[in-house]
């Protein structure tokens, strides 16, 4: 199909009669297109739910995993999830404006809606992005234990209780106290755990600067030892007891643990082997996969929704006399939208 | 190839226009079931974060709930904001009755297959 598109006349289409379904080719095209794609997210949300339900092991909960805010300490939980599923549906909206002003012949009206769902969608798609890296990144790292302990833990509402951790009990540093660790393993400082506390020695720098020089005498000192308290949260991703109390040990108990790390169980965040948030690697496994293949579907529709923003600008849409092709990237954009609700429900609240 | 979003006499796409007053009304509903998806989505985030998972029949409840909002907001963005709701009843049909058929068969053998690896793993891991 070379050349420009021709204008047809009616009485060449359907043999001068009129679509069964009252709708152009490529509308009727694009709502196959969200069927069949419906069907492979469908089919992938419910591997999702057999591997979730098969699994022996506890499953992370969402809300202790995605706590976290850009920049922000604490824990706000879901919240920042709930952003992006507030983005998302804005921007749904400012493209149904869009197809709104469409029907008007309104081309100011369509630009200035168009214009905002491409920005919302940057702006998911931004989101998304610090959301992998901060689930890559971590928040503290975790372990497991080697060999059965008792320890006294304490609960959010500061009471005590003697815990009795088997052997293979995941456990989880603190963020502060997780990040000086990994960061201290990188940097080959050494590494000691007494009094409670992690006691990092960073390396001696030895070598030259930028320039070639020998760096200045100072700096071929160890600097100062720098102490950490220890706290290491149990439970902290899953949910072992009836009533959820997420405990931390800190202090001499919290050494015990420390001391009792089982070799090669130590992980910080998430790559494609293992993962800090759960036992099962299909948990990381999951996340990449259904939001990567959703964020995909997002850069592909904003790229569209540029394009036709651009053709819409150009004029293209007023020279044709309507504007369906608004109309057919607004229905995907939709199902975009659709999507990330059922994303949104099965694996950050259910 | 004949493009009918490019035919000029009585175009399917044509007849979609409407005027100014229309409009106004259509823009109306759309800021409505704006507000409905973000006072549902609202929900379901005070629901994920206060409701715990302590007792297992308060948690079955939250979990259908969560489901059956979710498909309230589902078919608010697919009749209202796609504008299924406003095409013909055969295409409603062609696209909604296939996919739920699939999908609802598809959870089912999800569940009672996801289980049954539940029940293996129990007894033998």
């Amino acid at each position: 199909m070379a050349g420009q598109a021709q204008a047809v006349s009616k009485d060449q289409l359907w043999g001068g009669g009129q679509s069964p379904f009252g709708i152009s080719y490529g509308k009727m095209m694009m709502w196959y297109f969200l069927v069949s794609d419906a069907l492979t997210f469908g089919g992938l949300l419910t591997a999702y739910g057999v591997i979730r339900h098969g699994s022996a092991d506890l499953w992370p909960v969402g809300e202790q995993v995605f706590e976290s805010l850009p920049m922000l300490h604490g824990s706000y939980p879901l919240i920042y999830v709930a952003l992006m599923t507030f983005i998302l549906i804005i921007s749904s909206v400012t493209m149904v404006l869009a197809v709104e002003a469409g029907h008007r012949m309104d081309k100011k009206g369509v630009i200035k809606w168009m214009g905002y769902t491409v920005v919302g969608g940057f702006i998911f798609l931004g989101s998304q992005a610090w959301e992998w890296s901060h689930f890559i990144h971590g928040s503290g790292g975790g372990f497991q234990v080697s060999s059965p302990l008792t320890v006294s833990a304490s609960d959010d509402h500061n009471q005590p209780i003697t815990m009795e951790l088997s052997g293979g009990t995941w456990v989880h540093m603190t963020s502060d106290l997780g990040h000086a660790y990994e960061h201290a393993l990188e940097h080959g400082d050494h590494i000691e755990v007494n009094n409670g506390k992690l006691i990092i020695t960073p390396a001696a720098h030895e070598g030259h600067d930028d320039h070639g020089h020998d760096a200045h005498a100072e700096a071929h000192t160890a600097a100062a030892p720098q102490e950490y308290p220890l706290e290491i949260v149990l439970n902290k991703y899953t949910l072992e007891h009836k009533d959820l109390r997420k405990l931390t040990v800190t202090g001499a108990e919290a050494e015990k643990i420390m001391k009792n790390m089982a070799s090669n169980t130590l992980v910080f965040g998430a790559n494609l082997q293992k993962n800090e948030y759960a036992v099962q690697q299909q948990y990381a496994n999951f996340f990449f996969f259904i939001t990567g293949f959703h964020g995909f579907h997002v850069l592909q529709g904003v790229v569209i929704n540029l394009i036709i923003f651009l053709m819409a600008v150009r004029g293209v849409f007023e020279r044709r006399g309507h504007y369906e092709m608004v109309e057919k990237v607004g229905l995907f954009w939709h199902f975009v939208d659709l999507v990330w609700v059922f994303v949104f429900t099965f694996y950050y609240l259910v | 190839m004949e493009r009918d979003d490019l035919i000029v006499n009585d175009s399917y796409s044509l007849n979609a226009k409407h005027g100014e007053e229309e409009g106004v009304k259509i823009r109306k509903k759309l800021y409505m079931v704006t507000a409905i998806l973000t006072i549902v989505t609202v929900f379901e985030i005070f629901m994920g974060v206060f409701f715990k998972r302590n007792s297992t029949f308060t948690w079955e409840t939250i979990k259908l709930l969560f489901i059956i909002l979710t498909l309230v907001k589902a078919a608010y963005i697919v009749l209202i904001f796609m504008h299924l709701g406003d095409e013909r009843k055969n295409l409603k049909y062609v696209v909604l009755l296939p996919y739920a058929l699939f999908i609802l068969y598809l959870i089912f053998i999800g569940l009672y297959e996801g289980l049954s690896v539940q029940e293996l793993n129990n007894t033998f891991r």
